[in-house]
């Protein structure tokens, strides 16, 4: 099998970033919180600080390698709720049809009229800042997309001969929708998946930027960023760090993303068979 | 043998609702199986085989609709169940094999684990319990080396293979009654014959009784003890298959098995051309006045224009809806 250049390179970006979260403790150089040092304040990457200091001090080498967590958990557990919430409501939808698919599709059609960065907006400002907060946020604002590609492969997939078995066989309708459907539409939806989590990410260092997400001194690529906003011109690492790893880490889902639906489609399927 | 036959089916008659107006695709259609028998359905392409079966388990979808008769299992009527008790009568009492065995597993799943699927649900077994009896059932539709099997994936199987996968998983829990549409329609001659000969010597093991549908006279006639004739949305013939053969009553019967190929010691009787019914079936939305067959029957009168013919009694437990049988 050809495992395509984009597979390889994103996998290996997003790799490279769960490491630097999971590892952090170990590779981190000092407490991402605690170690505020106005002495250091400002410091240019070199030996000690690789990546340099911010304004108070603290080393940005350490701050992204803690924030990678951060970013992380949101990215990948909001992203499951979303899926898991598109995915129940579009398999239902499509395979029951009649007034529980109106009620589905009108209400996944509100929900893309809205921009999904200001609905979260309006979720955080309701909700107490934090983590707890910020993955309900974005984990109940970015399912429509999930919903209608379930909802479109339950239409097509449920006049299959095999499911039309299944219910002559005696199969119940939650049975054919977990062992018939889901199985036969799990590719796209994990391409969907993975592409959403780089959106999360962006989307929390958008809420962090904004200060409705992680609060400081708790280390966020977005609240980083929001920090170093007044010295971008005379200590511009201090910004370039969380950027770049946003960067990294979104490129790298977005690639992983492509590389996956290259093997997960059913035409690239049908083209290796 | 008990009184009351193992299916009894009485007038049915299916709507097929098109816009305001409804027709009826199927109507007056009654007959039963007994214990263990095998009953053939047969005829042309459109003529409402298909969707008798699927009204017998109650999977009849609109613009389709059950709109009168009774179907009994056992004596108990279960046109009217409600759908989680219908539900449970199917794959464990009645159940059914199909056309294309290509489409009818789920690509995604090894084909053991789908055999194996049935006992769990129907019968409470463990998953361990259950893949070593999926082994047993695909052992049991005679394919080779099952444990290796048993994970293949169904793309990996020929058509043949598959049938024999989907009459383990019908088979699995030992129904009263297989519902066969043209199970062997979509496979190579030779393998027909495999097939054929696994559903009859599996169901004579477990007691199963079939209805077997098919357009197909001549497999009908070798697999079934009765025939029932279908032109129309209506059974037209109903007799033993040997008499179906050596006298036919229905003219349209006589042009099915004219129309059959001559092979072997009939053909040394003469080449002569091959015999066609003229005509084509009508469409549910226009049956003809009076008899349904007249426009294509060689023996059609002005009765036949006119008026509907009943059934009339056969001797030997037969039935045939004509004016001129004989």
């Amino acid at each position: 099998m050809r495992i395509g250049a984009n597979l390889v390179i994103g996998g290996t970006l997003f790799a490279l970033v769960v490491i630097a979260g999971v590892l952090a403790p170990w590779l981190a150089h000092t407490d991402p919180v605690m170690d505020a040092n106005l002495m250091n304040a400002e410091e240019p990457p070199g030996g000690a600080f690789w990546f340099g200091t911010d304004a108070q001090g603290r080393d940005i080498y350490s701050r992204v390698l803690y924030g990678a967590r951060i970013s992380l958990t949101v990215g990948i557990v909001s992203q499951l709720i979303n899926t898991v919430i598109g995915v129940c409501l579009g398999l239902s939808a499509g395979y029951w049809g009649g007034w529980w698919d109106d009620f589905v599709s009108g209400l996944t059609n509100l929900v893309l009229a809205i921009p999904s960065l200001i609905f979260a907006l309006a979720l955080m400002a309701i909700l107490t800042p934090g983590l707890t907060s910020l993955l309900i946020a974005l984990g109940l604002t970015n399912w429509s997309f999930t919903c209608r590609l379930a909802r479109a492969s339950a239409l097509s997939l449920k006049s299959q001969g095999y499911v039309q078995a299944a219910k002559v066989l005696g199969y119940g309708d939650v049975r054919i929708m977990v062992t018939q459907l889901l199985p036969n539409m799990l590719g796209p939806i994990i391409v969907i998946g993975t592409l959403g989590m780089g959106g999360a990410v962006l989307a929390e260092a958008a809420l962090s930027f904004l200060g409705l997400g992680i609060r400081p001194p708790f280390p966020s690529w977005g609240s980083m960023l929001s920090d170093a906003r007044d010295q971008i011109t005379t200590a511009p690492w201090i910004s370039i760090f969380p950027g770049l790893a946003i960067f990294i880490t979104v490129l790298g889902l977005n690639l992983l993303g492509d590389g996956l639906r290259d093997i997960l489609d059913p035409q690239g399927r049908a083209g290796k068979a | 043998m008990s009184a009351a036959p193992l299916l009894q089916v009485d007038d049915l008659r299916i709507d097929l609702a098109l816009g305001d107006e409804r027709f009826a695709a199927v109507q007056d259609v009654s007959f039963s199986i007994g214990r263990g028998e095998t009953f053939g359905l047969v005829g042309e392409s459109g003529c409402g085989k298909s969707i008798t079966a699927l009204a017998l388990i109650g999977l009849l979808r609109p613009p389709l609709r059950l709109a009168g008769g009774t179907v009994r299992l056992d004596g108990r009527e279960i046109q009217s169940l409600r759908a989680a008790e219908m539900r449970r009568l199917r794959g464990k009492r009645i159940s059914m094999i199909f056309q294309e065995p290509m489409t009818a597993l789920n690509p995604v799943s090894p084909v053991g684990r789908q055999i194996a699927e049935m006992f769990v649900l129907h019968e409470g077994a463990t998953w361990q319990e259950a893949e070593r009896r999926a082994v047993e059932a695909l052992a049991s539709v005679r394919v080779a080396a099952p444990e290796r099997r048993a994970k293949d994936y169904p793309h990996q199987l020929s058509g043949g293979m598959r049938q024999r996968v989907m009459i383990a998983i019908a088979l699995a829990c030992s129904p009263d009654l297989l519902l066969a549409d043209e199970p062997t329609t979509a496979l190579d001659v030779t393998v027909q014959a495999e097939i054929l000969d696994l559903v009859r010597d599996l169901c004579a093991a477990k007691g199963t009784a079939v209805l077997m549908i098919s357009h197909d006279l001549g497999l009908i006639a070798n697999a079934c003890r009765r025939v029932g004739v279908m032109y129309a949305g209506r059974i037209v013939e109903t007799r033993a298959a040997e008499e179906v053969f050596r006298a036919p009553s229905h003219p349209y019967t006589s042009g099915l098995v004219a129309s059959l190929p001559l092979l072997g010691a009939r053909a040394k009787e003469g080449r002569r051309r091959l015999k066609e019914i003229a005509g084509v079936v009508p469409s549910v939305a226009g049956f003809p006045h009076g008899c349904r067959f007249h426009p294509r029957c060689g023996r059609a009168s002005d009765l036949c224009r006119e008026d509907d013919p009943g059934p009339t009694p056969l001797p030997g437990d037969g039935l045939v809806r004509c004016h001129h049988h004989g």
